[in-house]
Formats: C-alpha cells, structure tokens, sequence
C-alpha cells in the first residue's frame, strides 16, 4: 500500500468521531464559554421566577382577584393564569441572549466559527452545537422556575411538568429563527438591538401574557397569532392548569413552533455553509 | 520524488467573474515546505483555504492526502493543521482552555488532549500564560498559541497564511524556529508570505503567484539564478540625478533599474560594476555590492506598482 492511500485511510479513520459528535464537540466549547458567564445564568435562573412570581403573581394577583374575585382570568386565580406565560417569557428570554449575539461573535467579532471549521467540525454541525447548548441551558433555568412555579403553589394541573417542555418549544422555535437572521448579518449596525428592542421585547404585550388575548382589541390580536410566544404559553397553559381550548388548537400550537424550529435551524445552517465555506 | 501529499491541477476558483485562482497547478511532497508567494489580492489565500477544505474550487483537481476535499473535507481536515492569516483564537476562553476545546473538535479523548496541550504550551514557550486571557498576550504569543492550536492533532501538513505579518523582528524569529523545528519532524508545510526573508529561510520550493496565476517555480535559490543575477549594485546619485546617470551607464551589468531614490545594476560581480562606474567618473553619494535576493526576483516578477 502506499503511502499516501495508508495516509488517506487514516484520515477516513480518524474522522469517524467527528462526524458523529463534532455537534455535542460545538455543545461542550459553548457550555466552556458559559462557564465564563456562569453567575449570571444562575443569578438569572433562580432571580428572574423569584422576582416575577413574586410581583405579578403576588403583588398584581392581589388586585386582580381582589377586584375580580378568585377565579378572575381564564377559571382560575392570576398566579396561575399568569405562571405559565412567565416560564414561556423566560425561556424567550434565554433564546434572545443565546441565539443572537453568540452567533454574530462567532461569526465576526470573535470568529471562532471560522476555527472550529478548519477542523472536522462541519458548519452545520456548528449550528447544531449552539442548539444542544441552549437546550440544556433553557432546561435547566425553566426546570428552576417550574420548581418556584410550584413552591408558589401556581401548577394545580398533574401535566403540570409538561409546560416545562411547551415552553422550551417556544424558546427554540423563535430561538431558530433569531439564529437565522442572526447568522446573516454581515455589518454589524445595530439590527439585534432593534430586534430585541422593537419584536422580542414587545412581544409579551402581544402574546396574552399578562391578560388572555381576547382583552385585544380584533386588529390587535393577529400580532398573538402569530407570535411564537402566544402559542407557547396558550401551550403551557393547557398543561399547567388545564386550560379549555379545542384540542384542534392545541395541536397548531405544537405544529407552529415546530415548524418555525424546523426553518430558523435549517436556514442557519444554509446560511452557515455559505458563509464559511467561500 | 515521493508521492505528493497535496496535487494541485489547473486550479480555479471564481466569485461571480473574477477568477481568484485561474489555472494553479502545484505538487508538495512528504515533509517539504512550500511556499506561496505572491502580492496581496494574488490569490495565496484562496489557494490555501481550498488546500484546507473550507472552499470549493470552481474548476480543476485537487488531491490531498490522496482525498479529494469535496467529499472528503472533514477527513482532510482531521489531518491538518492551520494558522489564519488573522488569529481566530477564542478570546472569551483562557489560554490553556483553546488548546482543550480545540482537540476535542478532532474528537480526541480528553486525558489525551490536556497532555497535548501541556506539551503545545512548553513548545509554543507560553506555560507560564496557560491561564491567562487571550486578549492579554502579545502578537507574537498569539500567533504561536494559534500554531500551538493549529498542531493539536499532530497534523500530518500544516498550512499558515502569512504567520508572521504583524510582529516585532524578535517574535518573527522565535516563530521561525518553531516553525523549522516541526519541519525537521517531518511535518509538510505550505506557507504564504509576503515576507522574502522568510520564504528564504522556510522554504525548500515555492512559487510567485500573481493575479491568480503561477508566474515561477522553483527553490529560492534556482529562482534567484533564473531570474535575477548574483549580485546588485545598489548606488544613489540624489534623485535629480539618478535618471541621467542611468543613462551614462547603460549597458552595465546584466540590467539596470532606476528607482526614485536608487540605481541597481544587477550583475555577476558588483565590485567590477563599481570600478567601471568609478572609471567613468561618476561618483555616487552611497554604494553598496550585495547579493541578489528572492526579493529582486519578486520585485521583478510581480512589478514594483503598488497593489492595494
């Protein structure tokens, strides 16, 4: 044999692994970056419920079923019409910061992407990387909330757990898509900070997060239709308190977010391969 | 000569009409050094990021390590080693940690990659900066954590793309070492420069590229015989008066150049040029005999007007 082709086997060999898990490889660099940041997830994790609970669903819900009495909104009290859309929040919250600017670092102010690609790492398992990263990260931080959504006595619903999940849904899927559009930009001039500014922030005015949608006036609620946070947390809702909807719009809401996971992770990849491989 | 590790054929790369890379064929073998030089906008950099399979060639073959990178990128990958033209270490992570997260994108077991990395930091002399922040070190210690990186997998060819633009004489030197060392190991090295110093002293074969194409090939030294002479005479009459005196000795030596500030006459023997000169009568302010370098033989190839 010569050479070489004993030379090319090796390389054939050695590149098994990577192609396997060079997307957990991606993972384990971001969990690394994390750790630099570590306070702050779990300051964040742990401060956030506490915080929000506390206010909307203490401090508002006391008005709010003192003057509408104890099943004011939706059947049941404010704390827990109000609970499952703040773990929905939260994990959007988590996607707006892990979805945007790791990506635009990546790519141009700290091009570690352009590193990780001149080994076998391939662009698309990049994207696939950040994703499994962020996962873990949404769990753990709306694992913590479902733990203080609990001790506040907001989850009377035994699927309660599973309004965890609906809510991770709804982080990836706008996630997704923030990492699309994200991975796109060439020029930095400010375009996150107006995303996050004028869509992502907004949005829990638009989304029945704090008063169910139905309250909009009908030229406003179009803005919850298609909000993924809207259908993350009607989603949540079901399971955490077993609030009444058609079972037909159960399923759109699982469908909606589904999808829009599928495009915003595709298109970054697309977008991914294009930009490193010129 | 051995089997070629990296076979480049008539190698194209195009963005839209412009032809980056337009026709390149070149061959390295085991454990050479080669270089790619060339001005800036030459297409060096293209030509290594395809080497490196991160960019699909419009046209041509293209074989390293016996594996064709448009379907064997990753394979390939996992046998080289690269150094950026820029750095893209990780600066959110400390020093040490860019060699661990590095070697596992090679999928190499953890134990395996921190003795690695241990034994990269003695050799890339930054043990003393493992836990330090990137954004902390230096050029020149930069540049050898990103060959450092670069050779976590024990790559069986390492590309750099001009790995000492940007440092101090002192850095370039250290660098240079470290550079021969691992070629004395055995590594294949594909280098570009703009340095001519540096071509001199890595390089067993190189070709000048310009505007996408080869315009030389060959070890520095029978590029030097081929195109240029052994010696230059270097002599300054002030700029007012280095274009008439051109012309008094015309016909000096094998060919004369006039430049703004300096006349050089390219000749076997510049001692003898000199003495007709002074023969002459002429009497420049300053004069200098050297010998011929890669540099006069890049100058002359790839033209003096500046490209930007």
């Amino acid at each position: 044999m010569s050479a070489v082709v004993d030379q090319a086997e090796q390389a054939i060999a050695a590149t098994v692994k990577p192609r396997r898990w060079g997307s957990w490889y991606v993972a384990e660099h971001r969990f690394r970056v994390m750790r630099s940041y570590a306070q702050t997830v779990v300051v964040t994790a742990i401060g956030n419920p506490l915080i929000y609970l506390y206010a909307m669903g203490v401090g508002l819900a006391t008005l709010v079923d003192g003057n509408l009495g104890a099943e004011a909104v939706d059947g049941v009290s404010y704390l827990t019409f109000v609970a499952p859309a703040l773990l929905a929040s939260a994990a959007v919250a988590v996607a707006s910061e892990e979805f945007s600017y790791p990506v635009l670092l990546g790519f141009k102010w700290n091009p570690v992407f352009y590193g990780m690609n001149a080994s076998p790492i391939q662009p698309g398992q990049i994207i696939n990387g950040i994703v499994i990263s962020v996962t873990v990260r949404m769990l753990v931080t709306l694992g913590i909330y479902f733990g203080f959504m609990l001790l506040f006595g907001a989850v009377p619903s035994p699927t309660g757990f599973l309004a965890v999940f609906a809510a991770l849904l709804t982080g990836l899927g706008l996630g997704a898509l923030l990492m699309g559009y994200t991975a796109r930009i060439i020029d930095d001039n400010g375009q996150l900070v107006m995303v996050m500014r004028f869509i992502i922030l907004p949005m829990t005015l638009f989304s029945g997060t704090f008063f169910p949608l139905g309250v909009l006036p009908i030229y406003l609620q179009w803005i919850g239709w298609i909000s993924p946070l809207w259908h993350g947390t009607e989603l949540a809702r079901v399971f955490a308190y077993g609030a009444s909807e058609p079972i037909w719009l159960t399923v759109v809401h699982v469908l909606y977010l589904a999808v829009l996971l599928g495009i915003g992770w595709t298109w970054a990849r697309r977008v991914t391969v294009r930009r490193l491989n010129k | 000569m051995p089997e070629p590790v990296i076979i480049a054929q008539n190698l194209v790369k195009k963005y839209k009409d412009f032809a980056a890379v337009d026709g390149i064929s070149f061959e390295v073998a085991p454990g050479e050094s080669f270089g790619l030089l060339g001005p800036n906008g030459a297409g060096k950099s293209t030509t290594m990021r395809m080497v490196g399979a991160v960019s699909t060639r419009t046209s041509g073959d293209l074989s390293i390590l016996g594996l064709d990178p448009n379907g064997y990128g990753p394979e390939i990958r996992s046998r080289l080693g690269v150094v950026p033209q820029s750095d893209n270490l990780d600066t959110e992570l400390r020093v040490r940690e860019n060699l661990l997260v590095y070697g596992r994108y090679f999928g190499l077991p953890r134990k395996q990659v921190a003795e690695r990395a241990d034994e990269l930091l003695a050799f890339a002399q930054l043990e003393d900066k493992a836990k330090s922040k990137v954004d902390a070190l230096s050029g020149g210690m930069k540049r050898r954590l990103t060959i450092a990186r670069a050779l976590i997998n024990d790559p069986k060819i390492l590309l750099l793309d001009e790995p000492t633009t940007g440092l101090d004489p002192q850095a370039r030197h250290i660098l240079w070492d470290r550079l021969f060392r691992l070629k004395e190991q055995g590594t294949t090295l594909l280098l570009t420069t703009h340095y001519m110093d540096e071509a001199e002293q890595l390089c067993d074969r190189l070709v000048v590229v310009d505007k996408g194409t080869i315009m030389a090939e060959g070890s520095p030294a029978e590029l030097i015989r081929k195109h240029s002479s052994r010696e230059v005479l270097e002599v300054r009459f002030g700029s007012e008066r280095n274009a008439q005196v051109a012309e008094q000795i015309a016909g000096f030596g094998d060919r004369i150049e006039v430049l703004p500030d300096r006349i050089l006459v390219y000749s076997g023997n510049g001692e003898r040029e000199m003495e007709r000169m002074t023969q002459a009568g002429l009497h420049p302010i300053t004069s200098l005999v050297r010998r011929s370098s890669l540099e006069d033989v890049f100058l002359r190839l790839t033209g003096r007007t500046l490209i930007e």
